[in-house]
């Protein structure tokens, strides 16, 4: 950035020297020898300077190739409102406010399916839904083929999904194919609308690090166990975007547990800092094993935690697939616009156990549960399209058997799958296996008789 | 005397030390309500209460830094991680402050902490659960690393953890949590910290290891002695401080010796054992010191996880390969 193009930006925002100087912590005289030509900033003044400039709502193109300038975003967007000082009402004169903020929830469809206001764009023609609803039944029907596995002893540990699958459609359903998924563990409808096959799925979950190495989205990272571990990543992945001035963008998604942990502030701080494409998801399903939302924290909603960091927070009802759809589309569309960060808590609930090995009834009773399958986003989806006329019996009953037939395809597939052969321990390991570890390979390949292949 | 498995002996031990000890806190992810993943702490929310039965928000950093506050307020906090795969952030408060709060106030605070955490493989567990880096702790000075492969030893030495003055890191071999039983006689007594055990004598070859790996080493001794080799068995139980003095004595008399253990080779706690052997007892050994461990890869998902985890077959080879040694 050089003088002229901060006059232009300050001009695009509507705002004095005085308060570019205000709002970026510097005294006038450094704005306006800069603009003068005169003299430039230190860097790091220059860099407050912009982030000043940004959160107006300018955008600086930069790109490779571009001609320098700056574009008008504005601060719309469900922006964070710029801390207003004003007296406290009846107040002795001296408290002042010195920041506030509001968070907003949005829906569209009422749990009976009936739309509470206008639709968005995308869902004006209720056949355009149908997507979603299909890839919602596709999610829960795997749920619950693999949770049959488990309890059969076919497949490992899982984790379901039940009760939350409008979270996961919904946000990748708003994502391109270059934006990059950080999914937990608790995401396989994410992972199968972006394009992970249902095979990989179950080889994963069936204890084979093969099912990691996706076939569809080649960028997106494996599930994140360690709890919150990949919100850092996600800022990395939009940093790198930033600097290659591509317009793509990085959705993390973590559940209201992880919003505890010190990675997820860490990388929200570092988001708002650097200004970088990331969407945050928080997929609050209400508990973190045996812990529920209330006693995870005293903050009134888990959206204000973005407040802190300088970041929009807003909320949706996560069992309305269309609110959580919309809610991520214009978060991807700012970050890709330059905008910068968002967090997004999609509220929903765990109708399911945590994990397969889990029993939630040591700690929440069945009446509360059965009374949350009232929010059912599925049932929710298939009310409205029904009452559009865009969906009948016939399609339900049509759809269920293809989406078996292709579930029961991917179980043999992963089924016919035979174990790695032991010294495969070793072949990921390093982009080349270091000769060190030469005999330790010949070892463990000679331990299985050279064989492999066979499980325990 | 009452039967109790391991996880059943360390909900004994923690019992038992809340109730001789009103400064005792439990505290970690899940440990109250429904009384941790794996029911170390069950029952304890309901016979000690919510304020000294903790459910924490999900944070190990916090779990283990809030424990310092606490200890060097005079309470007695034993946080549980809910597996060792998450224990690794709180790394930082262990080495920077639980280790050295002592030493960096010349004793004018102190840290009596203890963390426990299930550890080790063969679980059929997801990602992450079955690391065993227990070597990593042994390496920072001021704590205790304890790990127990037995009910009884497993209650006594708890309760010693917690009775200790200083930070413990207790280790609980989750593989073998609930496959033995054993009469634990709940009377508050505790072990020391500073021994190895010998749960087999012998008197041709020593096997060292500690954790769930007695099973495969304790089954190995037992197929040597059809063989007519005596083996003896050390579990060295307390990783640090480490009683060598036990080991040296049984080298001495077998002069040979294999280490097992299931964490990866390198840098691995056999290493510091076979070091000290070198030092101390290169005289007394009539075959080169082996070693039967976990490889150096990443702890493979289940479907590969046995072939990661040392066999008692691959013991019995080394054992012979020592005895062979002439
Ligand atoms: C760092 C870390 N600590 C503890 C665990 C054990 N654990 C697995 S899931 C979970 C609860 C997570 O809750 P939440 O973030 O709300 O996600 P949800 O499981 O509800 O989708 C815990 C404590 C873990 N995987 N990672
Ligand atoms: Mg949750």
């Amino acid at each position: 950035m050089n003088g002229r193009i901060c006059k232009a930006a300050r001009a695009l925002a509507g705002m004095t020297q005085a308060d570019l100087a205000k709002a970026a912590n510097l005294a006038k005289q450094t704005v306006a020898d800069f603009e003068r030509g005169a003299r430039t900033p230190y860097p790091n003044n220059l860099a407050a300077i912009r982030r000043a400039l940004e959160s107006a709502g300018v955008v600086f193109i930069i790109g490779a190739g571009e001609t320098p300038g700056v574009r008008w975003r504005g601060p719309g967007g469900g922006e964070v409102k710029p801390a207003r000082a004003s007296r406290q009402p009846g107040g002795g004169g001296t408290a002042a406010t010195a920041a506030s903020f509001e968070i907003h929830h949005s829906r569209f469809l009422d749990p009976s399916g009936r739309p509470v206001q206008p639709l968005p764009e995308f869902a004006r023609d209720p056949a355009a839904l149908i997507p979603l609803y299909r890839a919602m039944v596709l999610t829960r029907r795997f749920d619950a083929k693999a949770v049959a596995l488990q309890r059969t002893g076919r497949l490992g540990t899982f984790a379901s999904s039940l009760g939350q699958e409008a979270v996961g459609v919904g946000l990748a359903s708003a994502m391109r194919p270059e934006d990059v998924l950080f999914p937990t563990y608790r995401e396989a409808g994410a992972q199968l609308c972006r394009g992970v096959t249902l095979e990989e799925l179950f080889i994963y979950w069936g204890g084979d690090e093969r099912g990691g190495d996706f076939s569809g989205p080649r960028q997106d990272f494996p599930v994140c166990i360690p709890v919150a571990g990949q919100a850092p990543h996600a800022v990395g992945v939009a940093y790198a975007m930033k600097l290659r001035r591509e317009p793509r963008a990085a959705v993390c998604v973590i559940g209201d547990g992880a919003t505890s942990k010190g990675d997820f502030y860490e990388a929200l701080n570092f988001a708002g800092a650097w200004r970088v494409p990331v969407v945050f998801v928080i997929n609050n399903n209400q508990w973190a094993i045996s812990l529920p939302r209330t006693a995870q924290t005293a903050a009134q909603t888990l959206a204000q935690k973005a407040i802190a960091a300088g970041i929009d927070g807003a909320q949706v009802d996560g069992d309305d697939v269309i609110a959580v759809r919309h809610a991520v589309d214009e978060a991807l569309h700012k970050a890709r616009a330059g905008g910068g960060p968002s967090v997004i808590e999609a509220l929903t609930y765990r109708l399911s156990d945590h994990a397969t090995a889990d029993d939630a009834s040591r700690y929440r009773d069945a009446e509360t549960v059965s009374a949350h399958w009232r929010t059912d986003p599925i049932a929710r989806l298939r009310a409205f399209l029904g009452n559009a006329g865009a969906w009948s019996k016939d399609d339900e009953e049509h759809l269920i058997g293809e989406i078996d037939a292709r579930i029961d395809a991917a179980v043999q597939a992963y089924e016919a799958t035979p174990a790695q052969p032991p010294q495969a321990m070793f072949d990921c390991l390093y982009a080349e296996l270091p000769k060190a570890l030469a005999e330790q390979r010949a070892t463990a390949s000679r331990e299985s008789g050279g064989k492999g292949g066979e499980d325990a | 005397m009452p039967e109790a498995t391991l996880v059943g002996a360390v909900n004994m031990a923690l019992a038992r030390a809340l109730e001789e000890d009103d400064r005792v806190i439990v505290l970690g992810e899940d440990i109250a309500v429904n009384g941790g993943v794996f029911r170390a702490t069950d029952g304890l929310l309901e016979r000690f209460g919510d304020e000294r039965v903790l459910d924490t928000p999900l944070g190990e950093v916090a779990i283990a830094g809030i424990s310092v506050g606490m200890a060097a307020q005079g309470l007695r906090p034993v946080a549980e991680i809910q597996f060792m795969g998450f224990i690794y952030s709180t790394i930082d408060q262990i080495v920077n402050h639980a280790s050295r709060l002592r030493t960096r106030t010349r004793g004018r605070l102190t840290c009596p902490m203890v963390l426990r955490a299930p550890f080790g493989g063969g679980l059929h567990a997801p990602e992450h659960h079955s690391d065993s880096t227990e070597a990593m702790f042994a390496h920072i000075p001021g704590i205790r690393v304890v790990v127990p492969s037995s009910p009884s030893w497993a209650y006594g030495l708890l309760l010693a953890a917690i009775r200790d003055p200083d930070p413990v890191i207790f280790l609980e071999p989750a593989r073998i949590y609930r496959t033995i039983k054993q009469e634990v006689a709940d009377e508050g007594a505790a072990l020391p910290l500073d021994v190895c055990f010998k749960p087999r004598e012998g008197s041709d070859i020593t096997l060292v290891t500690w954790g769930a790996m007695i099973k495969e080493t304790l089954a190995a001794a037992e197929a040597l002695g059809a063989e007519g080799v005596s083996a003896e068995v050390i579990d060295v139980a307390t990783l640090k401080p480490l009683d060598m003095e036990t080991i040296l004595a049984s080298v001495e008399k077998t002069g040979r010796c294999v280490i097992i253990h299931e964490a990866a080779y390198t840098a691995g706690f056999g290493a510091e054992i076979a070091a000290r052997l070198a030092e101390k007892g290169l005289l007394s050994l009539l075959a080169p010191v082996e070693r039967v461990t976990g490889y150096d890869t990443v702890m493979p998902l289940p479907r590969l996880e046995h072939r990661y985890m040392p066999s008692e077959a691959r013991i019995l080879a080394a054992a012979r390969r020592a005895l062979a040694f002439a």
